[in-house]
């Protein structure tokens, strides 16, 4: 609809060509070209050397990890998510605007810190590191410390995802289920969570993406134990250090399948959220159903 | 009969209930994970720099190292913002008014940096850029060395920041109504009036905001940069990155005046962008 | 549930003692703003009554407080007898159709006309048996497997009204039914409403901004305005006796003046003698008439066809035909004749004629 063709309201044919190619251009140096090197980079061995890369024990036991991670973090998150744009969506209350800054905190904090503000919490210079310390509990250069950076990091993408999905359907159903006599679980079973479908799986893709994906903060975090303390990109991260080249770009294709996968699913969901949303404007669109019975029913009793 | 509708009045107000079921629930249940995950460990942050004497603070932060780092990082964080906000509004620009083959395709790999970790993004770019790499032999050819060099930073840093231009610019040219042009056009104005007097101002403040956000990132990114940088004192060093090195030195103290300066300077320059911003919107 | 199992089985005895709907002294304020400001009235049960008011003037607030959906800052909300003011809207068993509708988007139709019998748990056959059968009195039989998006606009509506009486609910309200719907569908729909309520007896409340529709489905009007009930009456108490200005002004059109009362019972107002009682000599006075009140004759009919006019402008209007009317001093009167009265009459631009006033509405002005 956007991509009006009107001719005089177009750029030459020229200038339009230099646009075009310049946006190739940028998106193929920047983009194009660092997705092919992996994959050049991960299979430039053979097959043999990439399977051999990936099931390593120290790579297998960072897959574990990471795996686990994610299976933590996820669903609290996913279940935080849910709650917080239920509250923040269909209720008004002061603070509403302060809660919603700080649910969008942990992007805009840069991923060392998000690893430090663990460490200095729980690391062994504060009251809490001492205390846990005692008690033989490690939380900081342990899983636990893996677990909840992953958590801080992957906080927001659910609950931001659903809000503004939730904020334009409004509350009119989720009314028009009470006045008919559904409950509070009931009304969010039945009547919400359909209409959030494909944004909380969204939401969810996202989420773990990053919970898989992130490095700065679990770096700073994990302290680095081979085998015990280590995410699939940590070890990426010591496969290339020790220039173990093609082993390091094996697995991170790993991860860069993750990503491709991520953006498949974000453009289905996509298409899937505009289609609802044409369906659900107002006009009649009329389809291709049988159409014979409407029109009799368009007649008054 | 006039008393009991007042005492029913009272208390109406005082129950103060909403009609939807699970407030306060779902508030109990939101305040309590944002205090734990969130709140509890960030407040450490703020303790921990409370408890700095000034004196400690403010020499952690002017050490030589630390200000070459600040220079860098902030340096490189602009200028890759500045890069990405002129190509992200073309890509943008594309993306909304052209047809060409692949576009779709090119629209959902816009998003890459998003989804993509940044130490696969980090080991990539490096190899790309490396003397030997498929760019680096060229860059070489026209003497600009980009592995282990500032160059390489910003490079990263716009790849990671590529995103934000694209996506804010992206539905407002969307949204914005031929009609507006054709209305334009149909009053003598040319093309180019129409670009720089009518479809500019619409996605400024867009732009604003995808620039600042694309800086914002840029400044805290570490995954990415460690490789390309090379992470040579006082030359490549970005501020995260020294922020990891003293934490792996027990200099907690160092580390938090560091981290809490680049906070400090972030959020002032997003403040500053979103006056800029209500201005501008003020005055259109 | 103590409902009855169908809406159209309302018990006799009950009809007419019991009131369907009752509030008292119903007070709603939002940040200090009053939409709906110490209200009162009863609906008895198997009424059909309209709500009318400009937009804005609390109409959709107070059926929200009815439905349980707003909470009242004051007052009280009786249904079919019983203490509702503090009961869930899930509990009050009262029908609600939204102005768009509302319906379950990722549901067919059967399913949302379902939806309020599966939450009450009835057994899977009777749910079948009642959505069937109200698939036939909304006309929407063949359309059961549909989604809202693949139904036109006037079917939608059917879908939301049949959604809300599949509960058997004890009163039936719907805020702006017509609202959102072309001219035409919504002229279809009235008469629909209409023999919808005659066939279930439901009690029914619906608000409206058109006047035409009030007075031509209900059986009995709420005017309403800033928040407030200016006149509770049949259509035609309330087109033919306007109890306050805003009534008069608001339904119908009107002629309007403000004049004093300068003699004994009387205000003059041009050549017009307007007889006015119970007001005070000096009182000013709003005098509106309606334009169809205007008689108007080529020739003088005494004693009340005797102010000469002229005709300045002419508009059609369909079965009638506007006369704007000069008749001196500045002062001018607006005039409805028949169409076929006015041609035969030779009513055009220019000619002289003799006009009457044979009713108007007086209210002091304070």
């Amino acid at each position: 609809m956007h991509a009006r063709n009107s001719h005089h309201l177009s750029e030459p044919f020229a200038v339009r060509r230099i646009i075009i190619g310049a946006t190739l251009i940028f998106v193929g140096i920047f983009l194009v070209a660092p997705l092919l090197l992996v994959f050049t980079k991960a299979f430039e061995n053979g097959l043999a050397a990439f399977f051999a890369a990936i099931s390593e024990p120290d790579a297998l036991a960072a897959i574990r990890l990471t795996l686990l991670a994610a299976a933590i973090a996820v669903p609290f998150n996913v279940v935080f998510g849910l709650v917080a744009s239920w509250l923040i969506a269909k209720f008004d209350f002061p603070g509403k605007s302060i809660l919603t800054t700080l649910i969008d905190l942990p992007f805009t904090v840069s991923p060392v810190v998000s690893g430090m503000i663990f460490v200095l919490l729980f690391g062994l210079q504060g009251w809490v590191g001492e205390w846990l310390d005692e008690h033989g509990m490690k939380i900081v250069f342990a899983i636990p410390g893996i677990i909840l950076t992953t958590m801080f990091v992957t906080f927001p993408f659910v609950a931001r995802e659903l809000i503004p999905i939730m904020q334009t359907q409004g509350t009119e159903e989720e009314q028009a289920a009470l006045v008919l006599g559904a409950g509070g679980w009931k009304t969010f079973f039945r009547v919400t969570l359909p209409n959030i479908k494909w944004g909380l799986i969204f939401g969810i893709i996202l989420c773990n993406a990053r919970a898989m994906g992130e490095f700065g903060a679990v770096s700073v975090v994990s302290g680095h134990i081979r085998g015990l303390t280590n995410t699939i990109p940590l070890h990426v991260e010591i496969l290339y250090n020790e220039y173990h080249m093609n082993a390091a770009f094996a697995v991170a294709s790993l991860l860069t399948f993750l990503a491709l996968a991520t953006l498949i699913v974000k453009k289905v969901v996509e298409w899937k959220l505009k289609e609802k949303l044409i369906a659900s404007s107002s006009s009649w669109t009329p389809l291709p159903l049988p159409t014979k019975l409407t029109e009799m029913n368009e007649e008054p009793l | 009969m006039q008393a009991d509708t007042s005492n029913k009045r009272i208390s109406n107000r005082k129950k103060g209930r909403r009609v939807l079921p699970g407030f306060g629930l779902s508030l109990g249940f939101t305040m309590l994970y944002v205090n734990l995950i969130v709140l509890i460990p960030i407040s450490t942050l703020f303790f921990k720099s409370f408890s700095m004497t000034w004196d400690k603070f403010a020499g952690a932060i002017t050490d030589p190292r630390v200000l070459a780092s600040f220079r860098l990082s902030f340096g490189a964080s602009l200028a890759a913002a500045f890069i990405n906000l002129i190509f992200g509004l073309l890509v943008a620009w594309s993306l909304v008014r052209y047809h060409f083959p692949g576009k779709r395709i090119i629209d959902a790999l816009v998003d890459l940096p998003f989804a993509l970790p940044t130490a696969v993004a980090g080991i990539t770019l490096t190899a790309l850029c490396a003397d030997n790499g498929w760019f680096g032999r060229y860059l070489q050819g026209l003497g600009i060395k980009a592995a282990f060099t500032p160059v390489g930073v910003v490079i990263a840093l716009t790849f990671i920041g590529l995103p934000f231009v694209v996506r804010t610019v992206q539905p407002v040219l969307e949204d914005f109504d031929p009609d507006v042009e054709e209305a334009a056009a149909s009053l003598g104005a040319n093309r180019l009036y129409i670009l720089a007097r009518v479809i500019l101002p619409a996605i400024r403040p867009a732009a604003l905001t995808g620039f600042a956000l694309a800086f914002a990132r840029a400044l805290g990114e570490y995954g990415s940069v460690v490789f390309i940088s090379g992470n040579i004192p006082m030359h490549t060093e970005i501020s995260p990155l020294l922020i990891v090195t003293k934490l792996e030195q027990y200099d907690y103290a160092g580390a938090t005046a560091i981290a809490m300066t680049m906070l400090v300077v972030s959020f002032a320059l997003l403040l500053t962008i979103n006056l800029l911003q209500a201005r501008m919107n003020r005055s259109v | 549930m103590d409902a009855p199992p169908f809406a159209n089985e309302v018990n006799g005895d009950e009809r007419g003692t019991v009131m369907s709907i009752e509030v008292q002294h119903l007070t709603k304020r939002f940040n200090g703003f009053t939409a709906v400001h110490d209200v009162s009235f009863r609906v008895e049960t198997g009424e059909l009554v309209a709500l009318l008011g400009p937009s804005g003037c609390g109409k959709s607030t107070l059926l929200r407080i009815i439905s349980g959906l707003e909470i009242p800052d004051g007052g009280e909300i009786h249904l079919t007898g019983k203490e509702t003011t503090q009961v869930s809207p899930r509990d009050r068993n009262v029908g609600f159709v939204f102005q768009h509708y509302a319906l379950f988007k990722h549901m067919t139709v059967y399913e949302n006309i379902a939806f309020g019998l599966k939450v009450r748990k009835l057994p899977k056959q009777e749910i079948e048996c009642r959505v069937s059968e109200l698939l036939g009195l909304v006309q929407l039989k063949g359309l059961e497997k549909r989604y809202p998006f693949q139904l036109s606009g006037g079917q939608r509506q059917r879908v939301a009204v049949a959604r809300a009486l599949a509960p058997s609910p004890r009163v039936l309200l719907l805020d702006e039914p017509f609202g959102a719907l072309d001219t035409k569908v919504r002229e279809e729909l009235r008469e629909w409403i209409q023999q919808l309520h005659e066939h279930s007896q439901v009690t029914t409340l619906f608000v409206t901004h058109d006047q035409h529709e009030a007075l031509e489905i209900a059986n009995k009007i709420l005017v309403m305005n800033s928040g407030r009930i200016e006149q509770n009456g049949t259509p035609l108490e309330i087109f033919d006796r306007p109890a306050t200005p805003f009534v008069a002004e608001f339904v119908g059109e009107n002629n309007f003046i403000e004049a004093e009362v300068t003699e004994p019972h009387l205000v003059p107002w041009g050549p017009f003698r307007f007889p006015v009682n119970g007001y005070p000599l000096g009182e000013k006075i709003r005098i509106y008439f309606r334009p169809h009140d205007v008689y108007v004759s080529s020739l003088p009919e005494y004693p009340h066809v005797d102010v000469k006019a002229k005709i300045m402008k002419t508009r059609f209007r369909g079965p009638m035909t506007e006369l704007n009317l000069h008749i001196g001093g500045n002062k001018q009167v607006i005039a409805h004749v028949p169409k076929g009265v006015s041609l035969t009459s030779g009513f055009i631009e220019g000619s002289e004629v003799y006009i009457g006033i044979t009713a108007f509405h007086a209210f002091s002005k304070s």
